[in-house]
Order: C-alpha cells, then sequence, then structure tokens
C-alpha cells in the first residue's frame, strides 16, 4: 500500500512537470527558431538557411554561368567592332580570343579618316591614322586595342587612364578621367601631342575633343559614385 | 560638299561602321546585351583613398532615367557579375572577385582563383564570402569586412559625353564641323543613373602585378599592373 502511495505521487509530479515543460517547449519553438541552431525550422528551406530569416542556401549558389558581356578598357566594342554581329561575337569572346578583331579594328579606324576626308573633299587616300602619342601605328594600335582589351591597373602607384602633365597613361580609369577625349585623341590626334590634328583650328572639324568635361559631379568616399539623380 | 553627297560617300561598309559608332563607355553596346540585366556600362579601376587599395567598380543596365525607372531597376538573380584580375601578364583571370544577388542583399566571393578560366563560371562558394544589403536610392549599405568594402545600388552615371552630337558627328550631319565648342556642348548623361556595384579591395589580396603590357608594343617606363577586365554571365 505504501509502495503504491509513493508511486502514485511520483506520477503526479512527473505528470506536472510534463504539462510544464510541454507549455515551455512550445513557445520556444515558435520564438527562438534561429539559423545557427541546427534544425530545419521556420520558414527555413534548409538546415539552418534560406527563408525570411537566413542566408540562402549552398543549393542557391549552384550552376554555370555563361558569359554575355564584357568590359575592359571604355567604349571598344561600340567603337571599332563595325557591325552588330562583330559586336555580340566580341562581348562572348574571351580577351585571349580576340586576334580575329585585329584586322577589323584597323579597317574601322581607317574608314572614319575616309569619313572625313570625304566630308572635307580631300582624298582618302591622303587622310589616314597617323602613329598616336604613345607611338603606336595603326596595326600595334589595333592589336592593343582587341588583343590587350583590359584595364592596366598599377597598385601602389597613380591610377589614371592618361595624365598629360606627367604622360602616365594605362595605369587605371578614375571615374573623373576624361575617356572620351583620350580615346579621340588616340584615334584622330597623330603623334605630337603639342599640335594635335582634327583639332578644330583653321577650319579642321573638331574630333580630338566633345568638349565636355565631368561637370558638377564629384568623387565621393566609397561607393565613390554619387547618390542617384532623382 | 551637300549632304547627299557626304551620305553617298560614307556609303557601303562606311555606313554600317558609322551607325553603330561609340554609343557609350559600354553602355548599350551589342544588339544581344542591349536593354538586358547583364549589359555592362562601365568599368573604373583606381586607387582607393586608401593608397595601399584599389577600386574596382562595374556600373550594368545603364542608362537609368531618373525616379521610378531607377526606382524600378534591380539586379538579376541569374546574372554573376565578376571582376577578373590577371595578375601574371597573360590575360587569363588568375583571381576573381563575384558578386551575385540574393535576396535583399549582393553576395561576393573572392578573390579567389576560379576554378575556370574563360566565359564559363561557377560561383567560387570556397572563396572568402561577404554580403551587403543592397541600397536604395534614399539608403546606403555599405559593408566592411576583412579589409574590404562593399556596395551594390543605384548611383548617378559617372560617364560624361556629348552623345547627340556624337551621333551627328559620326552621321555627317556636322561634317566636317565635328564636335561642338564648350559652350554648346552638352552632356548627355548628366542626369542619368545605373546600377553600381563597389568594391574596395587591398592590394595585397590581389598578388604581385605583372610588367605593365605597355612594355610589349613600346611603351616603356610605366609601372606594373594588373590586367582587370568585368564580364556579366548568365546562369543556364
Amino acid at each position: 500500500m505504501k509502495i503504491y502511495k509513493l508511486s502514485m505521487l511520483f506520477i503526479a509530479i512527473c505528470t506536472s512537470l510534463l504539462f510544464v515543460q510541454c507549455s515551455d517547449d512550445d513557445d520556444n519553438v515558435i520564438n527562438l527558431a534561429t539559423c545557427n541552431d541546427g534544425i530545419k525550422n521556420g520558414d527555413e528551406e534548409g538546415v539552418d538557411c534560406g527563408g525570411s530569416a537566413c542566408g540562402p542556401c549552398e543549393e542557391a549558389f549552384t550552376g554555370t554561368y555563361v558569359q554575355e558581356d564584357i568590359m575592359g578598357r571604355p567604349g571598344i566594342n561600340t567603337v571599332f567592332s563595325g557591325s552588330p554581329e562583330v559586336k555580340n561575337n566580341f562581348n562572348t569572346t574571351t580577351v585571349t580570343g580576340r586576334a580575329d578583331f585585329t584586322p577589323i579594328f584597323e579597317n574601322t579606324l581607317e574608314t572614319y579618316h575616309d569619313v572625313y576626308a570625304e566630308a572635307l573633299g580631300l582624298d582618302p587616300a591622303n587622310v589616314n591614322y597617323e602613329t598616336n602619342i604613345l607611338g603606336l601605328d595603326a596595326p600595334t594600335f589595333s592589336k592593343v586595342l582587341a588583343e590587350f582589351d583590359a584595364l592596366q591597373v598599377a597598385p601602389n602607384a597613380q591610377t589614371v587612364y592618361f595624365d598629360p602633365s606627367t604622360e602616365v597613361a594605362l595605369t587605371g580609369r578614375n571615374i573623373d578621367d576624361d575617356v572620351i577625349d583620350i580615346s579621340l585623341i588616340l584615334m584622330f590626334g597623330g603623334g605630337d601631342i603639342n599640335n594635335l590634328n582634327f583639332d578644330g583650328s583653321d577650319g579642321s572639324p573638331l574630333l580630338i575633343s566633345d568638349s565636355v568635361g565631368f561637370g558638377d559631379r564629384q568623387v565621393v568616399d566609397f561607393p565613390y559614385l554619387e547618390t542617384p539623380n532623382m | 560638299m551637300k549632304k547627299t553627297t557626304i551620305f553617298a560617300a560614307i556609303g557601303g561598309v562606311g555606313i554600317a561602321v558609322l551607325a553603330i559608332f561609340l554609343i557609350a563607355a559600354d553602355h548599350i553596346d551589342s544588339p544581344s546585351v542591349e536593354g538586358t540585366t547583364t549589359d555592362i556600362a562601365d568599368l573604373y579601376a583606381f586607387e582607393g583613398n586608401n593608397p595601399d587599395n584599389t577600386v574596382l567598380i562595374a556600373t550594368i543596365q545603364g542608362p537609368l532615367a531618373p525616379g521610378d525607372v531607377t526606382n524600378n531597376a534591380a539586379f538579376d538573380e541569374n546574372v554573376l557579375l565578376e571582376f577578373n584580375i590577371d595578375n601574371t601578364g597573360d590575360f587569363k583571370e588568375d583571381l576573381v572577385i563575384q558578386a551575385i544577388k540574393r535576396g535583399d542583399s549582393m553576395y561576393f566571393f573572392g578573390p579567389v582563383a576560379p576554378e575556370t578560366q574563360g566565359l564559363s563560371s561557377i560561383v567560387e562558394t570556397s572563396g572568402p564570402r561577404h554580403r551587403v544589403k543592397i541600397s536604395t536610392s534614399e539608403n546606403v549599405e555599405v559593408t566592411e569586412e576583412d579589409g574590404m568594402k562593399f556596395f551594390a545600388g543605384p548611383r548617378r552615371d559617372g560617364f560624361f559625353f556629348d552623345f547627340n552630337r556624337f551621333n551627328k558627328v559620326i552621321s555627317g550631319e556636322v561634317a566636317p564641323e565635328g564636335f561642338l565648342p564648350p559652350a554648346e556642348a552638352s552632356d548627355f548623361f548628366e542626369d542619368l543613373n545605373v546600377l553600381a556595384v563597389s568594391v574596395e579591395v587591398p592590394n595585397s589580396m590581389l598578388g604581385t602585378a605583372p610588367a605593365h603590357v605597355g612594355g610589349a608594343v613600346g611603351i616603356n617606363g610605366l609601372p606594373p599592373a594588373y590586367n582587370v577586365w568585368v564580364s556579366a554571365k548568365r546562369k543556364q
């Protein structure tokens, strides 16, 4: 009899604890689902990943990604590729796969000169690309544009697309570098930086500058580009 | 020379070339990517405010008009944006820094040696991983971890160019005058925006820079330099 009473008491205590714990556990499951509890709970898509609270699951980063666009120096594809088909092809090649583009680029370069020769009433055979201020003739310039098409970026040195004052060239591209004017100078200006061709003087076309600068933009702290225009 | 004569002179191959002459730095640069979420607008690479760092900025989907167009522009979860760094001088990427959107954030992987080089990539999840919440026009979110900084969101287009005059220059409409003087020229991109991804990375993470490629074509005296380009790759 005595044993029976003790057993009943023990069962009663255990049962009461069970109720208390069940109540607490239910609350905890809802309130404490975390991204590091080792179980898939809440709206997680996997164990401690996915859903509204956790980072993406590793499966989210699987798959193969194939190139649709590529860019090194500014304007290369749009300026020199010459036809929609070539432009599409350019965007789906690697930098090391560009040898076929070099003669296309050279042809484009000469075509631009021919057009302005015609406009001036001159013989196109006499108005040609001239070795530029970097000392590059047409085939070499075209090769640099097509086959070395990347921004050269110098660590721990001045980074600039071209700085006439220091004559440092091709060590980076700053946001406020006038890459259009520099490109036009390299294409049309010839080799004498103090006496560039197509500078608009004496009735010559102005082809070495679009006359537009950085304007009222500013280079700010990281992320360096300004707040959007609204 | 009359304009009609100019167009006649331009004719043939010339007109095909000129019709697609420079539109912008790389904005809308080919029919197959124009208007898509892989369309790269620009790439910048320069020394950071901390001279031991290099800053890499890619802009995409430009140009975006202010207001709703900019506010509604979004990164695509199927597009992997990849900064490629060649530190051996062979124009193959030795390191990549990848950016890909998941949820409300941009995830960054790298710098890391890619498993494969070239046209196809996987997300290099074995590399260093960082995350930044994608910014809005009003709220700028920057993550600064492990000496690196990260940003993704809409920004003012930094590219400046008299695009409208340029089209007239190359069509022959304003030949032989060419471009306008400064007082009359106009910056097409001044009031437009882009989606930007900015990364600032210590040079120590990019390896030793190779000899400048200029030396290969007779441009001597330039400092050692990485070769850097950006690619946009779509999930298959």
